[in-house]
């Protein structure tokens, strides 16, 4: 029998659940915030960017299809807490090797389910992405209290980027240096599919030690947190732009724009899943787009920049794309390189792959 | 892009009449796309044959046109009409095939109309299968490898190529006869030679067989930006070789991975921008379980059952969308009407379950052939959601009306292991209950699964049903197994049955643990953004998202999947007392688990429960919603049933309360009444045991009209002629329906009338009779009717009136109420009283232009019907004659006899209106879908008691130049006669009989009259069989025969001598 967990938010509510990941043995506080893609959970609990939070699927039924030996987004799950509706202890899929319950336990995620996750869902829409305490026995307001003063972390994307510089080659193709604040493999395999010789380097890389791999153009990675807490990291971008071609998704998206004078803002409950709409302000073309963000590009920000904003969120209008207006710079809010979500916009590493060719 | 401005008046085709494979999801959505035209100030001209459906009320199209779908039909409303387009994919097969049919011809271009949302290309390409084959060649997309073969001999070279299983479809036979699955080699060249002869052209098409693929589906839209979004996907739980109308579906698919749903999503995309679509379409396709292997199956280029279905899962309004789309729009244009602060243009999120289940015609065929294969047989369907599989897939079973409340069979307990397990392998509308019960003898998943190749991953939820069962038998109900068996999915009913316990003392026990449902929204996101939908469905979790209303609201009980007996025309009246509930300033609430149908469009009430229509899910409603009172009577028979539980449990029920249905059925209190009135009726009885009804059979004497009391649609309705058939009947009905007792009535022959009647308490509203063209014996409901009556003398009618009158008032009738007579020999008698809307008030209400269900629903909310400004007693008759003719699905069905009687077979209804009988009987059957001939030859096999009867009408067709066919006795008495014939044999006579004559095209009408009966052995079934299968038509009541010929007879040019 699965044993109980609470889950307590700031503003008082508090959710009675079964434990079912890797063993909660003290109360942790954490960052909660949900993702609305039905398929994907193995490619979501593996993507850097959930490096130390907790994340609600909101669909009812997770772990379905098991995990598999193939579709990691890195190499362990930097994530905090899965929290599910039911989670499925019978998966059945070809590629399965693991059940959901086995994986969180192998990777000391921890997992909660039997607990209402449309409630919680509303809940973080209206307060936001708020601080949440997880706890394996009730709690008493005073030491609750004292988890909720604690700060949140800031130091994600030292934890979760490489340490050295990786790489990876089997061609003759165009050098490719991805800078690491917390990269996702498909971004690495989109590139070598095209035929890249991709450099991993570690985030606080200087422009000089890029420079002497001498690529043809740089990708900004996705990560996890606040981009302003890798501020430094934009000076670098400054710096490479003038010399070969970039191009930037999600939290690289949102450095390039700092790196070009622009500023970032905090949303209130973020964009995660796999069905946002995005226009694109050329061809008034929409994609549907995978997203994981929980910052983006204040608009107002990009005015009297060198920064033109190509595409926006056909929802809630929020900037999804962005190109310098002189160099063959541009970046994205949402993941090209899907995994999981829609394919519709893999060809944007075909514009980047063709911006190296004009070099 | 803004839409079109040139487009003022346009043309939507409808589906015409109810058949199996085209149901009700085509008023749903033509219903949408009309609403949604005029919204955007379009004027709308409708043709829709079909009076049941809420598309043809005229405050929907600007301009109803109910006139048989046939081409001829077609350009006159066109020509008269003049539309700027023809919006044709909003209405099935039929819609667009017409349309197609236009266009060919040059018809359209001619008259410059447009066809919105197709193009004549797109359609070929993905319909004609060498078309759709070359275009998926040259996409370089799988389709499974197949070749068309005219003799063994060139089969020999695929086979070796592709190996077996293979499956072999004749060129050209209905249905698919003579083709099948071979797994055998020695099985494979059997089925091709019988395929080959049976093929008129002689050829076979071969197939590598993909049964045991994944079958998924892809609801998918593009606007004429090339923007595509996926609705919805779809899984089969049943794989692919199984029709996916007649498999069980869930949404969203629930075992494929990213990769595999991307790499769908990628191809099902890719195929609809080839196709150049613009609105909706579905993608079918084949996933190999054990590889990323893919084939596509089809794709439908047009809105379909399954978009109805991803529509009301998803709550994603996909024909309201594509009309916009034909209309110029694009999807970054067009608002999510659901959130209204998104756009169309995204992909629903489900944080819920949906399961489909097909609701099958089988308790109404007990003959049929019950394997489901590639040919839908479903007439309808039930969905549910829940957030767990086993809640949805549990709550869908017990919406079914199958008597089912959990995935248990009582029957198949009996049944040895082993027999079950043969049983799975060949799947029929049991399956589910064959796996359930299997699993509880222990059997393992995976070896049903390897029998089955259903996926594992629904094998294990249902063990998982199974063992909350035993764990349910096995211990003392506490709290905790209570909830988790609620949170599960399983029913009160289930639960007290087996714990032995009263429903209601389960209810209470449960509502002593707090274990009450709560209700979650319906709102196309995962509740990403705020939404105001009233679209509802229950679940055992904490947040409950549905408040009740502040103001005074009114539940409406609707009437659950669509079978035969209870079609349509029962969802038509729950829409209208929704309306009228609005119209008196009050809040409708509506209760219903059906898919396809208007009423569950969340646009339609003030607040829609998409939940099962039984005692428990009805009550849990009730109890949050506390109305002023529920409405049973519009729900056909499902809702009716409620009605004394709920009266129990203290509920409201407004209009007729239980004493009066409980008067009409009781057949005691029945007669003794009808007796106190004065009022006649056949002589009747009722019986609880085969003795009792010997007893009373005695004392009436046969023939004998049988029926179980409390079931609609004359289901299992028999006359029987002998001591022998009664025992036979009573132990089929009392096995059936053991609580029920049968009614036992003399079999009267004479003109049936039907009269459909609004009483307020005090006075009582008739809008018309109808009288019926076949006499009694036939089904009402598969009888033509026809309004105004043609025969009855004024005398009659007032002694109509006058029964009516008084039966309503004393019944103590408030609302809607269906009587059938029986007018012999200048005397009415009283067949039967139905306190509730019936299957005739559409039409009635169409053609006397009184909507029905308005005035009877205001009746019961208390506004009588002089304030109302309704005139008590008979309504003025219309001069045009309208009427309604049956419409049967005897292609869709192995094994059904067509013969016509007391048993309701016919699955929809289409109208013919004229000015005279003549014109109207034509319309009606063309309506019908009936193309008679008007020359060529009649094979006549009819019971000599109606020889003397047929011979003026054989003059009659002989006299318009039809030649006459017949047996060896029949011919001679039409010797003996006058009338010449050419002789044919009898179906045991071994070299050529009147079955080859049949398949050579050399008969075109057959009227038959022999050897009905429930032996599906006989020589008339088997002629029958034939006739069906070759088109031919094939009367087998003398009345209908006549009705045909007086149609024929306005064709026949006559040239006469001098």
């Amino acid at each position: 029998m699965d044993s109980k967990a609470y889950l307590y938010f700031e503003n008082g509510s508090l959710y009675e659940a079964n434990s079912f990941g890797y063993k909660i043995d003290k109360p942790y506080l954490s960052e909660i915030v949900f993702n609305t893609s039905m398929q994907g959970y193995q490619e979501i609990l593996t993507d850097p960017s959930y490096c130390s939070q907790s994340l609600v699927m909101t669909y009812p039924s997770i772990g379905n299809y098991g995990i598999n030996l193939e579709d990691n987004e890195s190499i362990t799950p930097h994530i905090k807490t899965l929290i599910v509706k039911d989670y499925c202890k019978d998966p059945s899929n070809f590629r399965s090797r693991l059940t959901l319950q086995s994986f969180l336990q192998n990777n000391q995620v921890h997992g909660l389910s039997n607990l209402d996750t449309r409630s919680i869902t509303k809940l973080i829409r209206s307060i936001g992405s708020s601080k949440i305490v997880i706890s394996n026995n009730l709690l008493n307001t005073h030491d609750l209290n004292e988890l909720f003063l604690k700060e949140l972390e800031t130091n994600q994307v030292s934890k979760v980027s490489t340490k050295s510089t990786l790489h990876f080659s089997n061609s003759t193709g165009p050098r490719v240096v991805i800078i690491d604040y917390g990269y996702k493999k498909n971004i690495l395999e989109s590139l070598i599919e095209r035929n890249c010789d991709v450099s991993i380097v570690p985030f606080n890389t200087t422009f000089e030690e890029i420079m002497s791999l001498s690529p043809s153009g740089v990708v900004l990675s996705n990560g996890p947190g606040d981009p302003n807490s890798i501020k430094d990291c934009a000076e670098t971008i400054q710096k490479l732009q003038t010399k070969i071609p970039i191009f930037g998704i999600c939290m690289g998206h949102q450095l390039f724009a700092i790196a070009n004078g622009a500023k970032t803002e905090k949303m209130v409950f973020g964009n995660r899943g796999a069905n946002h709409p995005v226009k694109n302000l050329t061809s008034n073309k929409i994609y549907l787009t995978s997203q994981n963000h929980g910052y983006c590009v204040s608009k107002k920000s990009v005015q009297n920049t060198e920064l033109e904003t190509t595409e926006v969120n056909l929802n809630d209008g929020t900037i999804e794309g962005l190109k310098h207006k002189k160099l063959p710079c541009f970046s994205v809010q949402y993941h090209p390189e899907s995994a999981p979500g829609p394919n519709d916009t893999k060809f944007l590493f075909d514009l980047f792959i063709n911006n190296l060719k004009g070099v | 892009m803004p839409k079109r401005i040139d487009l003022k008046k346009v043309l939507v085709i409808g589906s015409g009449p109810i058949v199996i494979g085209q149901a009700a999801e085509f008023d749903y959505s033509g219903t949408q796309a009309l609403n949604t035209l005029k919204d955007e100030g379009i004027k709308t001209v409708l043709i829709n044959s079909n009076p049941a459906t809420i598309m043809t009320d005229t405050d929907i199209a600007d301009k109803v046109y109910l006139e048989p779908l046939t081409c001829d039909f077609l350009k006159k409303v066109i020509i008269k009409e003049r539309p700027d387009a023809i919006l044709p994919t909003l209405g099935g097969q039929t819609a667009l095939n017409l349309a197609l049919t236009l266009s060919e011809d040059g018809f359209l271009e001619k008259e410059n109309i447009e066809l919105l949302g197709v193009n004549l290309e797109t359609i070929k390409k993905a319909e004609d299968r060498e078309e759709f084959k070359q275009l998926m060649l040259q996409m370089n997309e799988p389709i499974p490898e197949s070749t068309t073969v005219n003799s063994a001999e060139e089969a020999k070279h695929f086979l070796k190529k592709n190996g077996l299983p293979l499956i072999i479809r004749p060129a050209f036979t209905l249905g698919g006869a003579g083709g099948g699955i071979a797994n055998s080699e020695k099985e494979f060249f059997n089925i091709l030679n019988t395929g080959i002869s049976s093929s008129p052209i002689n050829q076979c098409l071969i197939e590598k067989s993909i049964a045991g693929f994944k079958e998924i589906e892809y609801e998918i839209i593009r606007d004429k930006n090339d923007n595509c979004i996926v609705v919805c996907n779809m899984e089969n739980i049943d794989p692919v070789g199984i029709h996916t109308g007649d498999s069980i579906v869930v949404a969203p698919s629930q075992t494929l991975s990213d990769k595999d749903h991307q790499l769908l999503r990628d191809v099902s995309l890719k195929l609809v921008r080839e196709l150049k679509i613009e609105g909706g379409c579905n993608v079918q396709l084949a996933l190999d379980p054990n590889s990323f292997e893919y084939y596509i199956i089809e794709v439908n280029p047009r809105v379909s059952r399954s978009s109805a279905l991803a529509s009301k899962a998803t709550g994603y309004p996909i024909a309201q969308v594509a009309t916009l789309i034909s209309l110029g729009y694009t999807l970054d244009e067009i608002i999510n009407p659901i959130t209204k602060n998104t756009y169309a243009c995204f992909e629903p999120a489900l944080d819920y379950i949906v399961t489909k289940i097909p609701r099958w015609p089988f308790d109404k065929f007990h003959s049929a052939d019950r394997r489901l294969g590639t040919q839908m047989m479903a007439t309808g369907e039930v969905m549910a959601i829940g957030r767990t599989f086993e809640e949805s897939f549990l709550k869908a079973i017990r919406g079914l009306e199958i008597k089912r409340d959990h995935i248990d069979y009582d029957k198949l307990t009996h049944v040895q292991t082993n027999e079950l397990i043969q049983k799975v392998q060949n799947p029929t509308d049991e399956r589910i209950f064959e796996l359930g019960e299997l699993l509880r003898r222990q059997v393992s998943v995976q070896e049903l699964h390897s029998l089955t190749k259903i996926d594992l991953w629904f094998l294990n939820k249902i063990r998982n049903i199974i063992s909350i069962e035993s764990e349910l038998k096995n211990q003392y109900l506490n709290k905790e197994i209570l909830l988790r068996a609620k949170k599960h999915g399983f029913s009160d009913s289930y639960i007290s049955r087996i714990k032995n316990l009263d429903e209601n003392k389960l209810r209470n026990i449960r509502k002593e643990h707090s274990i009450i449902p709560i209700y979650k929204m319906v709102d196309t996101c995962s509740a990403e953004f705020e939404s105001k939908t009233p679209y509802f469905y229950s679940t055992y979790e904490t947040e409950n998202e549905s408040t009740k209303l502040n103001e005074e609201s009114v539940i409406v009980l609707g009437s659950g999947p669509i079978r035969i007996g209870q079609g349509v025309e029962f969802d038509y009246a729950t829409v209208h007392c929704i309306k009228a509930i609005k119209e008196l300033g009050k809040k409708a609430i509506v209760i219903n688990n059906n898919p396809e149908t208007v009423s569950t469009d969340f646009n339609i009430s003030d607040k829609l429960y998409f939940e099962a229509v039984t005692f428990e899910d009805v009550m849990n409603v009730i109890e949050l919603e506390e109305p002023i009172g529920v409405i049973c009577q519009f729900g056909g028979q499902t809702a009716i049933n409620l009605i004394e539980r709920l009266e129990k449990a203290g509920v409201r029920v407004l209009g007729s309360s239980f004493n009066s249905t409980d008067l009409s059925e009781n057949r005691e209190r029945f007669e003794k009444e009808l007796t106190n009135l004065d009022i006649a009726q056949p002589l009747g009885s009722m019986a609880s045991s085969t003795n009792s009804a010997l007893e009373k059979a005695q004392k009436l004497g046969y023939p004998l009209m049988l029926r179980p009391s409390y079931v609609i649609g004359g289901q299992a309705m028999q006359i029987v002629y002998s001591d022998q058939e009664l025992e036979n009947y009573m132990k089929y009905s009392l096995d059936v329906w053991p609580n029920q007792p049968v009614l036992i009535d003399r079999y009267m022959i004479g003109v049936e009338v039907e009269v459909d009647a609004i009483c307020d308490g005090e006075n009582v509203f008739i809008p018309g009779i109808m009288e019926h063209i076949e006499r009694s014996g036939v089904h009402s409901g598969d009888s033509f009717a026809v309004y105004p009556p043609q025969n009855l003398s004024n005398e009659i009618k007032n002694n109509l009136i006058d029964i009516t009158t008084r039966i309503s008032i004393k019944f103590k009738i408030i609302g809607l109420v269906n009587i059938q007579f029986i007018v012999k020999k200048n005397k009415v008698y009283v067949l039967e009283v139905n306190p509730r809307s019936s299957r005739t008030v559409p039409f009635l209400s169409k053609v006397t232009k009184f909507k029905m269900a308005n005035i009877a629903t205001k009746a019961i909310l208390g506004r009588s019907l002089k304030s109302q400004g309704l005139k008590p007693g008979l309504q003025a008759e219309s001069d045009m004659i309208s009427i309604k003719a049956p419409v049967f699905s005897f292609t869709k069905l192995k094994n059904v006899d067509s013969a016509l009687g007391p048993e309701m077979k016919s699955t929809g209804e289409a109208m013919g209106r004229d000015k005279t009988i003549q014109k109207a009987l034509n319309k009606a059957f063309k309506s019908a879908g009936i193309d008679f001939p008007l020359y060529g030859t009649v094979l006549v096999t009819v019971a000599d008691k109606h020889k003397s009867e047929v011979l003026p009408m054989l003059k009659r067709f002989t006299n318009c130049g039809f030649k006459l066919m017949a047996t060896p006795g029949t011919a001679k008495f039409l010797e003996s006669n006058n009338l010449k014939s050419q002789l044919t044999q009898k179906i045991n006579f071994q070299t050529r009989n009147l079955i080859d004559e049949i398949k050579d095209g050399n008969v075109q009408l057959i009227i038959n009259t022999i050897t009905k009966g429930k032996n599906v052995e006989s020589d008339g079934y088997i002629m029958r069989k034939t006739a069906v299968e070759n088109g031919v038509i094939c009367m087998t009541s003398l009345d209908t025969t006549m009705a045909l010929l007086e149609a024929i007879e306005l064709f026949s040019l006559d040239a006469i001598h001098i």
